[in-house]
């Protein structure tokens, strides 16, 4: 798609999807550019009184521990949305790899991969990442790697259906009897026609990916100290709840704001493409 | 469905549920293996674990013997299988009690808490989801999809902390922290369920009024529909005694479906509202490394999860007249 056919994409949008697109592109612009405008140092404490609210000195106020929370929060987007990033990114293209070799492949490897997935697919995901978690630990790699494992078997088993579907069409057919081989028929034949329908469930899968991420970091089983994302943001605030402290309701609106932007972008978008 | 049912006429449905059944056992026997195996996986040594770094080789030795960590793996997975399947998981590492018994004190808590969601989702999610087919396209229906793409996609920590920030902190009406007193008295039940029981529902009747909804847009769509209406039909009778009838299938599949979404919002609305429930001791067995206890409760989880499925597949089954007299 061009830049000028992306513009007039955005531009069609229903209302709740233009919201979607703006909170998604703000996420990203913050991601990349949080660290770099955050006022103070995420790990100074630069307040005399904790839970301190908003301020013209502390826009959002101050933590349990008296540091600046808009800092934290503008170092801990970058944790949340590039480790989710990443991990979907892991997930997509090795659960669409897989797929695309289980449908080239020969018979046998494609039985193996499908009830291999079918097996992991019937353990709900949280389940699957507290498993992962205690028996390999949560650094940085690990949690990034456990999170994309987690999500392998869903986009196996789309992109396995868009490629069986695929694999049947005549053109495929004909590139096979002109003698291509499996690796061209997979990358240059099947895989640019899957990509579209695939970018929904990319999309969805990120979403859950996030909810993962932090839900995991809110338990205290994802990321560890010194590194914070948005969900340890949450954990480490909680016992400023009972004084309504801006310190948990920031983080926590942040991943609700991305999360649910993200959803209703997906949604307007596939919509669109429906009517 | 009628009484007069023949075993031809159920010889379909019957061969296909028995084989999803049989699906179901053996796709929980490979889950098993896969969850034993990553867990048996540990770098550290779990007898290791348990003595400290003080011990010295030979009670380390000594204790790997009696937790039979010195058999190979396939022996130790089938002892494990064994105990699970006649409900002896082993001994917890952390309690130092039978992981039975631990199980048997949380799970009637986390059972409850499902319940009492679902009762009171339900009726939400037909709500909106009737309220939205029926109105599709226009305004209320896109303000529905809306709010409810919106509400699946809340963090649960977040729609917990709004609710204890107005409920416990601001009213003063209910605890935040979910402990069940001994006989309790009607109203300090409803005090003690009413904030887990909303935030666990806001992501069911979503989820569920969403499917709901769909359900009941498949079969507007068909000419049974358009004839009702013909003949004039009120829009209530319409969908009460037309259409929902027809969609039940659809619906209670649906409803299987969303709530296999309660356990994984269990995890952490039973951490937050100290909740003695079942997920929340999971949290612990990952904290505390506790691997028989952890493996357990992964099971039960995994076995809850599958029946969930089963049941839809069944229940989709036996409402597709093609099937069911195939």
């Amino acid at each position: 798609m061009s830049g000028r056919g992306l513009i007039h994409a955005a531009r069609v949008l229903p209302l709740s999807g233009k919201l979607g697109l703006a909170l998604v592109s703000f996420w990203i612009v913050i991601a990349l550019i949080g660290p770099l405008i955050a006022p103070y140092s995420p790990g100074a404490f630069v307040s005399q009184e904790v839970f301190a609210g908003a301020s013209s000195r502390f826009w959002f106020g101050s933590d349990f521990l008296g540091r600046d929370v808009l800092s934290r929060l503008l170092v801990g987007a970058r944790f949340t949305v590039g480790l989710s990033a990443v991990a979907v990114t892991l997930a997509s293209v090795t659960g669409t790899g897989l797929a695309l070799t289980a449908a080239v492949g020969p018979r046998w490897l494609d039985e193996l991969l499908s009830r291999t997935m079918d097996t992991l697919i019937s353990i709900p995901s949280k389940i699957f990442a507290l498993v992962l978690v205690a028996a390999f630990g949560s650094s940085l790699l690990l949690l990034t790697l456990i999170v994309s494992i987690t999500y392998v078997p869903g986009n196996f088993r789309i992109a396995r259906s868009l490629a069986v579907g695929l694999n049947q069409l005549d053109y495929v057919e004909v590139a096979r009897a002109r003698g291509e081989g499996r690796l061209h028929l997979a990358l240059v034949e099947m895989l640019p026609n899957m990509i579209r329908p695939l970018f929904a469930d990319i999309g969805l899968r990120f979403v859950f990916i996030v909810l993962l991420l932090s839900g995991l970091s809110f338990l205290g089983l994802g990321l560890q100290p010194p590194h914070a994302d948005l969900g340890s943001l949450v954990r480490e605030n909680v016992s400023g709840l009972g004084e309504s402290a801006l310190a948990i309701l920031v983080p926590a609106v942040a991943i609700a704001s991305l999360t649910v932007g993200a959803n209703l972008l997906i949604d307007a978008a596939t919509q669109g493409k429906a009517r | 469905m009628s009484a007069v049912a023949t075993t031809s006429r159920w010889g379909g449905p019957a061969r296909l549920i028995v084989k999803r059944i049989g699906l179901a056992f053996v796709t929980l026997l490979l889950v098993s293996a896969v969850i034993f195996t990553i867990s048996g996986l540990l770098p550290g040594d779990a007898a290791q674990e348990v003595l400290g770094q003080s011990a010295t080789p030979a009670q380390v030795a000594a204790l790997r013997h009696e937790m039979g960590l010195d058999q190979p793996g396939p022996v130790r997975y089938f002892r494990w299988l064994g105990g699970i399947v006649t409900g002896n998981p082993g001994q917890s590492m952390v309690a130092n009690k039978p992981v039975a018994d631990i199980i048997s004190e949380r799970l009637p808590n986390t059972l409850t808490l499902a319940a009492l969601t679902t009762f009171v989702a339900v009726p939400f999610a037909f709500l909106i989801g009737i309220s939205s087919a029926v109105a599709r396209g226009r305004k209320l229906d896109r303000w529905l999809n809306v709010l409810t793409l919106s509400m699946v996609a809340l963090p649960e920590f977040l729609v917990a902390t709004i609710a204890v920030l107005i409920f416990a902190v601001q009213l003063l009406w209910l605890p935040s922290i979910a402990l069940v007193p001994e006989d309790p008295t009607p109203l300090q039940f409803v005090r003690v369920y009413a904030m887990p029981v909303i935030v666990l529902g806001v992501g069911v009747i979503a989820q569920l009024g969403r499917m709901i909804r769909a359900a009941i847009i498949a079969e507007l769509d068909r000419p049974y529909v358009e004839m009702a209406r013909l003949k004039g039909v009120l829009p209530t009778r319409l969908i009460f005694r037309h259409v929902l009838p027809n969609a039940i299938g659809p619906i209670v599949n649906a409803m299987a479906l969303s709530l296999s979404y309660l356990f994984g919002g269990a995890i952490i609305v039973e951490t937050i509202f100290s909740y003695p429930g079942l997920a929340s001791l999971m949290v612990n067995a990952v904290t505390s490394r506790d691997m028989p206890l952890l493996q357990a409760c992964a099971m039960i989880f995994c076995a809850a999860y599958l029946l969930l499925v089963l049941i839809a597949d069944t229940v989709a089954i036996l409402a597709n007249p093609r099937l069911r007299h195939g």
